[in-house]
């Protein structure tokens, strides 16, 4: 979130869209109920279905499942076109008036620069036109036509209301509702908040879908604002922490990356993440990538990483492309990953394509599973009849459970989707034989450690070194981890204004990330998670909930990163001398001398308004970007692309180019995708309130409460197939099948879409062959095997599939 | 005497005054349907706190489930899809017993002592002097009591008489995550549910009101609904729930009479169930009851 849930309760109009706030986060959406009850905000669901969320909203908007590209760039199109726009903000805080190289195109679907044969762009051609100062050009009148303002004009000019119900199903009186609404918001003391969740992330096009609502909310002032900003709910307790500590093929703790195999220069690699301000006077957090790395790897190879050997640059693995979890099965399917350790993840129940995955799963040596419940990934090689039907005669996997803690049974932080970090005491001890993950993992490394001493290795060298230090070895104290996240001083660090004074000692927890050298004389091991754990204690655990502003920004609970900052680019809530742009949602300001305020300003503590540095800090630019350059794989714009499996058969925009141009696809899924003439229905997959992914199974309550698999349709479509609710229901794609009880309701309306009419087929995800509700298919038995462009995460929400009585 | 601020005013089949002396305050729990997602954590509550446990069934075509309110499930969540004239509306309505200023399950009881009702206006059932015979069932204008299979008594919602007797708030108020479920006095509930039916005139549903029936001298459970004016839709909340005319009858005018008969039956039974097991009141009340309804 770049805001937190307590911030929903300020805003005025409150969108849940790419999510269902209500049905899988009921305890955040409270604030949801605040803001109506104490700001009387309307709130607004968009969705294929009339959701739990929806239950309680002001206006309830259908749309087809995979277009919300087509609906916001819809929303963007009315702003513009009706002069709907935060302007003062735009001008100075978006690169709206920044110029655009010549030679960038988007025609009939593609954007400049694209090759077919390898599904990918050469970007160089989404840049700014450098001025004869080195700088990017601007034009503050906004008339250049190859200003980002006009481009954005010229490019979302085709979505018109009529485009976007032809596209989404959304009747046109409602969608003109919504954009109307959303409008109220451009003035300064309005605000709307953007609710999502993996509705929008699991998508072939999903990265560019939570885009657009990013530029709707620059266009309308809205982000840095209390009440405003693009929240990602996380659907895990801790999924925030996972992300922020790099738990990425290609990431390292706190989003820094790893190197390509090409990036074997030190220099180089370091170069290319320390970006050059692209003006004048800007900030450019990244600028300080080195401090983060060095003292990441500091923390990691203690005396062995130094400035000679570059800090053990080296040692790093280099990437030939990103092994996300599609990648690494298909690898395995083919044979080429042949161990797999499985921590605290039940892939057979949440990746795409049972039947490729059980394949692949076959074809292991060894796979390692460490988890507190007895998984389908753990037994998919026991027959459970129709519900797994493997001969376990012909899988030679050997597989080794661990069994693990869950969180009650530990200390520990969870990283919440606000950014805080809070910390949580052990409720009670494990059951039998359960280690901590921190322990079986420790073990694990000893074990290997010891034999490269003994017997060597091809590359002993980083096993060998790694920092080993916790006062029982085999059991490392999640406090002694969090406190090698916050980082410490490895020597005497000079004050920068008064050198001969030491703001640390030797040994001290660092106060923040401020305090990082590159020249290793700090460590942390996770840049963001720095402050977490200072010399005055487990920032975690406090929970002083004092809110002096009346904003919900409570500093002294818990600790949020970064900094402690509770609202991300708090400084555009300011304009730009300084003053907030609504006194009723003051954050911070300038007090003549300094930033200051109820949060932590997310700016330069003493940069005087007047010299001009822009609010985005960690932006080379200093703006909100409405054009995303280079750093988004499918364009800088986002465009409306169907799902791979589509149920118009066609892209009612360009026709030629239907689906994400650059969106990894694997050949052997390919054949693997189903046409809508065999499989005529959208299909979405979802989480319901009473169950939490494939856990809660295993619970009594959770279980009676819903017990048994089913499936959602519409009674138009129950009709067609003459299905009656409780009716046994049989759903296939061109993936398999499964089989589940009909619940027909008046909740999923068939929609008309480019002539047709569209039926949604909505598939709960929670059962398995596993657990003590009853047994039902995986749900992941249907889904397609193709990720997001960028991040790889799987198309569960849009496929095709068909429905009859089983 | 009963737990601090339960004091009991009112007991089943018993002429015996009741003590007057300390006046505790009224409670009530309100239930904003407007508010309530239908996340079932109330259901779940529910049962941690008092351990009951239904099996675990199969699913019918709908969310519900379990199914129906049972001796294990003294609360159920009730999913309606209704067309209005803003169009779909799904209407959840948490459903339970409603805890009526006039029980009709504690005027039918011939039991003495089985149902009470505190001085806070919580009635509840003293499943130890429950005989099984059911006339609650029949009584209350709700149908909340559910017959238990296993031991033959009869259960329902206790309003965490439990826990509020020591000054916490029911399981399931303290559980909803939305606010939906807010509990307090009398005064204090009338006071916020007021505050909600504006919020919701103001958000276009004209006909938002509270459901407080008269017609069983208010409720110590209350909704706020959106269409006050048509419980119905509520998944068949009564639109003028009243006690039926027997069972006033049987208090008003039969009662004192029959419990003498009933004392002697009761014994009856007493000796019947050491030797049998639970059963009933004596066959000529039970005869009446029949003939009346
Ligand atoms: S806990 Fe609250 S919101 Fe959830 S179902 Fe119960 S009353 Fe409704």
């Amino acid at each position: 979130m770049t805001n937190h849930w307590v911030d929903i309760k300020n805003a005025n109009v409150i969108i849940v869209m790419g999510g269902n706030a209500a049905e899988a986060h009921p305890c955040g959406f409270k604030w949801v109920t605040e803001a109506k009850a104490h700001n009387h905000a309307t709130f607004v669901v968009v969705d294929p279905r009339f959701t739990r969320s929806a239950a309680v909203a002001d206006l309830y908007v259908p749309l087809r499942t995979g277009t919300d590209i087509a609906f916001l760039g819809g929303v963007i199109n009315y702003l513009l076109s009706r002069d709907k726009l935060q302007h003062e903000y735009v001008k100075a805080y978006t690169n709206a008036p920044f110029i655009v190289k010549e030679g960038y195109e988007f025609n009939d679907g593609l954007f400049s620069g694209y090759d077919e044969a390898a599904r990918t762009y050469d970007k160089s051609t989404w840049a700014y036109e450098a001025g004869p100062d080195g700088y990017a050009r601007l034009d503050v009148t906004m008339q250049h036509p190859r200003c980002v303002l006009q481009l954005l004009k010229k490019h979302y000019s085709r979505y018109t209301p009529e485009a976007v119900s032809n596209i989404c199903g959304t009747p046109g009186d409602t969608f003109l509702k919504v954009c109307e609404l959303i409008a109220t918001t451009s003035v300064p003391d309005r605000t709307l908040t953007f609710l999502y969740a993996v509705g929008w992330t699991q998508h072939s096009v999903g990265s560019q879908m939570i885009r657009t609502a990013a530029m709707v909310q620059l266009l309308l002032g809205n982000v840095g604002m209390a009440g405003g900003g693009v929240n990602a709910l996380r659907g895990h307790s801790n999924i925030q922490g996972l992300t922020d500590l790099g738990l990425m093929s290609n990431l390292l703790p706190g989003y820094l990356t790893l190197p390509g195999e090409k990036e074997t220069d030190y220099r180089k690699y370091i170069g290319a993440r320390a970006f050059k301000p692209l003006r004048p006077g800007q900030m450019d957090y990244w600028q300080n990538y080195e401090k983060f790395h060095v003292s990441l790897m500091k923390s990691w190879f203690g005396n062995a990483a130094t400035k000679d050997n570059n800090w053990c640059f080296d040692w790093l693995p280099k990437l030939d492309k990103i092994y996300d979890v599609l990648q690494a099965f298909e690898l395995m399917h083919q044979g080429k990953l042949n161990g797999y350790f499985c921590q605290g993840f039940n892939p057979l129940a949440s990746i795409p394509n049972k039947a490729k995955l059980t394949a692949a799963l076959s074809r292991l040596k060894y796979l390692v599973v460490i988890d507190p419940l007895d998984t389908e990934t753990s037994c998919f090689w026991e027959n459970h009849g129709k519900y797994n039907d493997v001969d376990p005669a012909r899988i030679q996997t050997e597989v080794i459970r661990m069994p693990s803690t869950c969180f009650a049974e530990e200390n520990g932080s969870l990283t919440n989707s606000g950014r805080w970090l809070q910390w949580h005491y052990r409720g009670a001890p494990p059951p039998g034989d359960a280690k901590p993950d921190a322990e079986i993992i420790a073990g694990i490394f000893l074990k290997l450690r010891d034999m490269y001493r003994k017997e060597g290795g091809a590359f002993p060298d980083p096993i060998l070194s790694l920092t080993w230090d916790y006062d029982i070895p085999h059991s490392p104290a999640p406090e002694e981890l969090a406190k090698e996240y916050n980082g410490k001083a490895l020597a005497d660090l000079a004050d920068p204004k008064d050198p001969a004074k030491a703001v640390l000692r030797k040994g001290q927890q660092l106060d923040g990330f401020i305090q990082l050298r590159a020249d290793g004389s700090t460590s942390c091991g996770c840049w963001i998670f720095s402050g977490a754990w200072t010399e005055k204690g487990n920032m975690m655990a406090r929970r002083d909930n004092s809110d002096p502003s009346g904003l919900g920004n409570t500093l002294g609970w818990a600790f949020a990163w970064p900094a402690n900052r509770r609202i991300l680019y708090n400084r555009a809530s300011c304009d730009p001398s300084g003053k907030p742009w609504d006194p009723n949602r003051r954050l911070v300001y300038w007090d003549g001398s300094k930033w200051t305020g109820f949060d932590v300003p997310d700016f330069k503590p003493d940069s005087a308004p007047s010299e001009g540095m822009g609010p985005f800090i960690m932006q080379p630019e200093g703006v909100g970007r409405l054009f995303a350059l280079d750093k988004m794989a499918e364009g800088p714009f986002p465009e409306h692309y169907e799902p791979f499996e589509t149920p118009i058969g066609t892209n009612p925009l360009h026709p030629k180019v239907i689906n994400n141009p650059a969106a990894r696809v694997f050949r052997d899924d390919m054949k693997d995708f189903g046409k809508s003439r065999d499989f005529p229905y959208a299909a979405t997959s979802y989480r319901v309130t009473e169950h939490f992914h494939f856990w809660t199974k295993h619970t009594r309550i959770s279980s009676i409460l819903q017990p048994e698999q089913y499936v959602e349709i519409g009674e138009d479509l129950a009709k067609e197939k003459g299905i009656k609710a409780g009716d046994r229901v049989k759903v296939r794609s061109k993936r398999g099948f499964i089989e589940a009880v009909a619940v027909v309701t008046k909740r999923i309306r068939p929609l008309q879409v480019n002539g047709e009419t569209v039926h949604h087929v909505g598939i709960p995800i929670h059962w398995g062959f596993k657990g003590i509700a009853r047994n039902g298919y995986l749900a992941n038995t249907l889904t397609p095997f193709v990720g997001d462009a960028n991040t790889q995460t799987p198309e569960f929400k849009s496929f095709l599939v068909n429905i009859e009585k089983a | 005497m009963a737990l601090q601020s339960l004091d009991i005013t009112r007991r089943s089949a018993t002429t015996t005054p009741s003590p007057s002396q300390r006046k505790t305050q009224e409670v009530v729990k309100l239930i904003d349907v407007s508010k309530c997602i239908g996340c079932k954590a109330c259901q779940a509550a529910c049962m941690e706190w008092n351990d009951t446990r239904d099996k675990i069934g199969t699913n019918h075509g709908v969310l519900d489930n379990p199914m129906d309110l049972t001796a294990n499930s003294w609360t159920v969540m009730r999913y309606s899809e209704v067309e209005t004239g803003r169009g779909l509306e799904w209407l959840i309505r948490k459903d339970g017993c409603m805890h009526c200023a006039d029980p009709g399950c504690l005027k039918a009881c011939p039991a003495p002592g089985a149902i009470v009702q505190y001085s806070n206006g919580i009635v509840d059932f003293q499943e130890e002097n429950c005989i099984g015979c059911g006339y609650c069932i029949t009584g209350c204008p709700f149908n909340i009591p559910r017959l238990s299979g296993k031991d033959g008594k009869v259960y329902k919602c206790t309003l965490c008489s439990d826990r509020v007797a020591v000054g916490l708030e029911p399981a399931c108020a303290k559980t909803c995550p939305t606010g939906a479920i807010v509990f307090g006095t009398k005064d204090d509930m009338i006071h916020h549910a007021e505050g909600r039916v504006a919020d919701l005139k103001s958000r276009g549903f004209a006909e938002a009101g509270i459901y407080d029936p008269l017609g069983v001298g208010g409720t110590h459970v209350m909704y706020v609904l959106q269409h006050a004016d048509k419980p119905g839709i509520y998944h068949g909340l009564p639109k003028d729930p009243s006690v039926s005319a027997m069972v006033t009858l049987w208090k008003g005018a039969v009662k004192p009479i029959a419990s003498f008969a009933l004392a002697a039956g009761v014994f009856g039974a007493f000796f019947h169930y050491v030797t049998k097991g639970p059963n009933e009141v004596s066959e000529e009340i039970e005869k009446e009851f029949k003939d009346e309804k």
